[in-house]
């Protein structure tokens, strides 16, 4: 087990060297460069940001100098906001973005699991069918009108109420995430009601179901100790990505409701090709990802005995 | 076998609706502690914003938005329109322009600029947020960081004028040397390279704000970065800033203009460019004023709301590849293009947002001439749209040329709703009129800066907003050796024009030079003028005194103040 992990942690490693090289380069091959700006300013000016950002020297050599510092876990000051370090922009904004991401997860996981257990129950039924028609609503419907379409419902609340039932944007209390959590949660939501619903149903046709009920085992107990269960690893397994994944696609979801999230800086660079910044976030991600896949596939074993790595 | 089966799954699916029913309730017993735990660590962070209200009377206050995170309050290296809008509020310099858009002293409270010389005597009661003194030592610092190379400022040039400038930007002179003195405390003595007439409207721009070298030094590099690394000058002070969430503003007790600053605060509440959220915050009375985009300008009729518009100052033009080998150098084909484009159908047809006004001139019509406006006193020529006049230049350009066949032009845009439907109008129009095949190649911002840089355009959806408040900030765009003539026209009668505008002292000859400029641009059809740009907004009934500005603070509360009984 210890050494599967150790491998495992080895090879993550140089995930992340290759996704930060991959980046490195194909940021630089983007025509246009972040000093640009809509007023071009003289060759001279020029050549002094170039030498005080290093640009001025050739790519391999920025490549060594920024292979360093982030191996040193520095990732340089961002260009477009000149006065701020990207380690300092990642340590006040990610936070901020797990915060919600934890909360968006949790909606997710748990209102997947649980309608997809409900669809499954009443496979073909009303329920079913309510309950699925949402879910390719909630899979098809982007973000930015989810968003925009609940952040209304909330304003007209507050009139029709005369008085602050939500906050409308905005962040610091609990009741500032409650929307956009479930909002940025939403079509891993729908995704994993699908998921659960069909796993659900194929397990219920399996050899120790059956055994179970031949067994005379009580109904709920062979439904929340065999068919539960089961159900729910394939579940887990996206789990991992998903969590990743919500935690920085709140793009959307913190421009709209002004929340001061990673997400929007990650976006956000990438339009200004604001160097730094894109490499520091990035790499960050990339490694976070890294590390929950890795951290779902260990917790698979221990979850299903039927996939635990011998020693 | 069948029937039993269906009321055995029947009984089965109630008693597992129960025990799911259970696990629901479990659920959301889980998610309120969860809720709990992360309100708790929320708070901890200390990134709460404050509640926003859009006006408060009884706290004199007001809420309002700002479109990003301000990219930068270091004022020596500040270039954008939103650091401008918060410095506007938290600084002060020489001088400023006042309700009327004209100059007025400031921290100086008088000034005067000879062809050698610009002098300004500082008011003895301008005092720093911590209660010291402004003196001219601290304008001097400020200009010479800003001109460091290593400081790496990108509207350095704007200084150029003093002397030595130039010389200590390209690292052949140490700061030290720059032309600048202050024979008293209260006396800054500027010494000029070249006669240059607006010296005093060049000071208003955030570069050459103050800024004092003791509490520079002891913020370590990491001046303007946060509330407590900045020391203000102007009627505000940044009491909290939450980055990207929200900045809290408070009246500076050391101001000494008991004109400004009526508010006792400004809560920037929110941070966001999304038009839609800033429409739902202004209905939810969070903010007191809201910025209208095309998409949510019907939603605002509807409601019936004041719609209010200006102009900001900034002009569309439509730019001509000037370089070797493209077909746009042959005068009679932009001829042809400018006979085919009617721009009034453009702003009132097509792109239909209020305060847009169609284009005549590279000089927008809020300039200044000597007396009246430039475009009163040097009204634009103009042409009428016709058809057959068009394809007549056309045909000439074909002969000219040796063409049989016109090529496909690329026309370079950004990507945005009103650049699409203006280069799409565009495409339709010379299709129709002219026969010309037009490829629209949108480009997000960088892409298309860097080709714009390159050349990689036959026509290009332009524009310039202004830096300081004299026709050179539009005249001298032309000119060869400026690096924002992106289509390279060439031209020395140009030149020349623009020489005689940056060094005449006299202003009726400056002006004189650019209505020759505005004429040369007709005549050349260097340009085709698009559209002068408006913004459309609403504002809270309550707050009054909100000024818009074309340059510095777009939007300016520091005269506002609450009305109750409106």
């Amino acid at each position: 087990m210890l050494r599967y992990t150790l491998k495992r942690l080895v090879l993550g490693i140089l995930t992340v060297w290759f996704i930060a090289t991959a980046t490195f380069f194909g940021m630089h091959a983007v025509p246009g460069d972040p000093l640009s700006n809509d007023k071009s300013t003289t060759a001279q000016i020029r050549a002094n940001l170039e030498a005080k950002y290093g640009l001025d020297k050739p790519l391999l050599t920025q490549y060594a100098i920024y292979l360093k510092n982030i191996s040193q876990g520095d990732f340089g000051i961002s260009f477009t906001q000149e006065n701020r370090k990207v380690n300092d922009i990642i340590k006040e904004h990610f936070p901020i973005s797990a915060i919600l991401g934890i909360l968006a997860i949790v909606f997710a996981a748990l209102g997947g699991i649980l309608w997809g257990a409900l669809t499954a129950l009443y496979r073909n039924r009303w329920p079913d069918s309510v309950i699925m028609f949402l879910v390719i609503l909630g899979i098809s419907v982007p973000s930015f009108v989810i968003a925009a379409i609940s952040q209304m419902f909330l304003v007209n609340i507050n009139t029709l109420a005369g008085t602050t039932v939500l906050p409308v944007g905005g962040w610091g209390t609990v009741w500032h995430m409650i929307v956009p959590a479930m909002v940025l949660g939403l079509s891993t939501m729908a995704y994993l009601t699908r998921l659960m619903r069909s796993s659900m149903l194929e397990i219920v046709n399996t050899d120790y179901i059956r055994t179970a009920q031949s067994k005379g085992l009580p109904k709920t107990r062979i439904f929340s100790r065999h068919q539960l269960r089961n159900a729910i690893l394939p579940v887990v397994t996206v789990l991992g990505p998903a969590i990743a994944g919500i935690t920085t696609g709140g793009f959307v979801v913190e421009i709209v409701f002004a929340i001061p999230g990673l997400g929007r800086y990650f976006v956000e660079a990438i339009q200004q090709l604001d160097y730094t910044v894109i490499m520091g976030t990035t790499v960050f991600y990339g490694a976070f990802l890294v590390f929950m896949v890795i951290l779902v596939d260990l917790l698979y074993g221990w979850i299903d005995p039927r996939v635990r790595i011998n020693p | 076998m069948r029937s039993k089966s269906t009321s055995n799954s029947n009984t089965h699916s109630n008693s597992l609706s129960r025990q799911l029913g259970l696990y629901f309730v479990l659920a959301i017993v889980f998610v309120a502690g969860l809720l709990l735990a992360l309100n708790q660590l929320a708070g901890l962070m200390g990134t709460a914003t404050q509640e926003a209200q859009a006006v408060d009377f009884a706290n004199n206050s007001i809420s309002a938005v700002l479109r990003e995170e301000p990219p930068q309050l270091d004022s020596s290296k500040a270039t954008d329109s939103t650091s401008g809008l918060v410095l506007g509020h938290i600084m002060e310099g020489l001088l400023r322009m006042d309700l009327q858009d004209r100059l007025s002293p400031a921290i100086a409270e008088r000034w005067e600029v000879t062809p050698t010389h610009a002098t300004f005597w500082l008011r003895k009661d301008a005092k720093w947020s911590d209660g010291k003194p402004i003196s001219a030592a601290d304008f001097i610092f400020a200009w010479q960081l800003a001109l460091k190379p290593e400081t790496g400022s990108e509207y350095a040039s704007l200084l150029y004028p003093i002397e030595n400038a130039e010389a200590i930007n390209t690292g052949k002179l140490p700061a030290s040397a720059l032309g600048v003195s202050a024979p008293d405390p209260h006396t800054l003595v500027v010494k000029l390279t070249r006669p240059i007439a607006f010296f005093d409207k060049l000071v208003v721009f955030p570069t050459f704000l103050p800024i004092r070298e003791d509490f520079y030094n002891a913020t370590q590099g990491r001046f303007g970065s946060d509330a407590k690394d900045l020391l203000y000058s102007g009627p505000y002070t940044i009491k909290s800033w939450v980055h990207g969430a929200s900045m809290l503003l408070e009246r500076n007790p050391h101001y000494w203009d008991s004109n400004r600053g009526k508010l006792a605060q400004i809560n920037f509440a929110y941070i966001t460019s999304d038009a839609t959220a800033t429409l739902n915050f202004f209905k939810d009375e969070r903010i007191a004023l809201a910025r209208l985009q095309a998409e949510n300008l019907t939603e605002a009729l509807r409601l019936k709301w004041p719609i209010r518009r200006f102009a900001d100052g900034t002009v569309f033009y439509l730019e001509f590849n000037h370089r070797e080998d493209h077909l746009s150098r042959n005068l009679n084909f932009r001829k042809a293009i400018q006979h085919a484009l009617d721009m009034e159908e453009l702003v009132y047809k097509v792109t239909k947002l209020p305060g847009y006004l169609p284009g005549k001139s590279l000089f927008p019509e809020w300039l200044i001439g000597v007396e009246k406006t430039l475009r009163e006193e040097y009204p634009a020529s103009t042409v009428t749209v016709d058809s057959a006049k068009a394809r007549a230049y056309l045909a000439l350009a074909k002969e000219e040329l040796g063409l049989a066949e016109f090529p496909e032009i690329t026309l370079l845009t950004s990507d945005n709703p009103v650049s699409n439907i203006q280069s799409e109008w565009l495409q339709e129009v010379l299709k129709q009129t002219l026969g010309l095949t037009i490829k629209i190649d949108k480009q997000i911002f960088k892409q298309r800066l860097a080709k714009m840089s390159s050349g990689e355009f036959g026509l290009l959806l332009g524009g310039w907003g202004p830096d300081y408040n004299d026709p050179l900030t539009f005249g001298d765009l032309f000119a060869s050796w400026n690096l924002n003539n992106r289509g390279r026209y060439k031209s020395e009668q140009m030149d020349a024009l623009v020489a005689t505008a940056q060094n005449a002292t006299a202003t009726p000859d400056r002006m004189k030079a650019f209505g020759a400029i505005q004429q040369q641009l007709f005549d050349d059809v260097v340009i085709l003028p698009m559209y002068e740009r408006g913004v459309t907004y609403v504002v809270h009934p309550q707050l009054k005194g909100v000024k818009r500005r074309v340059i510095g603070a777009e939007t300016d509360y520091t005269y506002a103040y609450i009305d109750p009984d409106a």
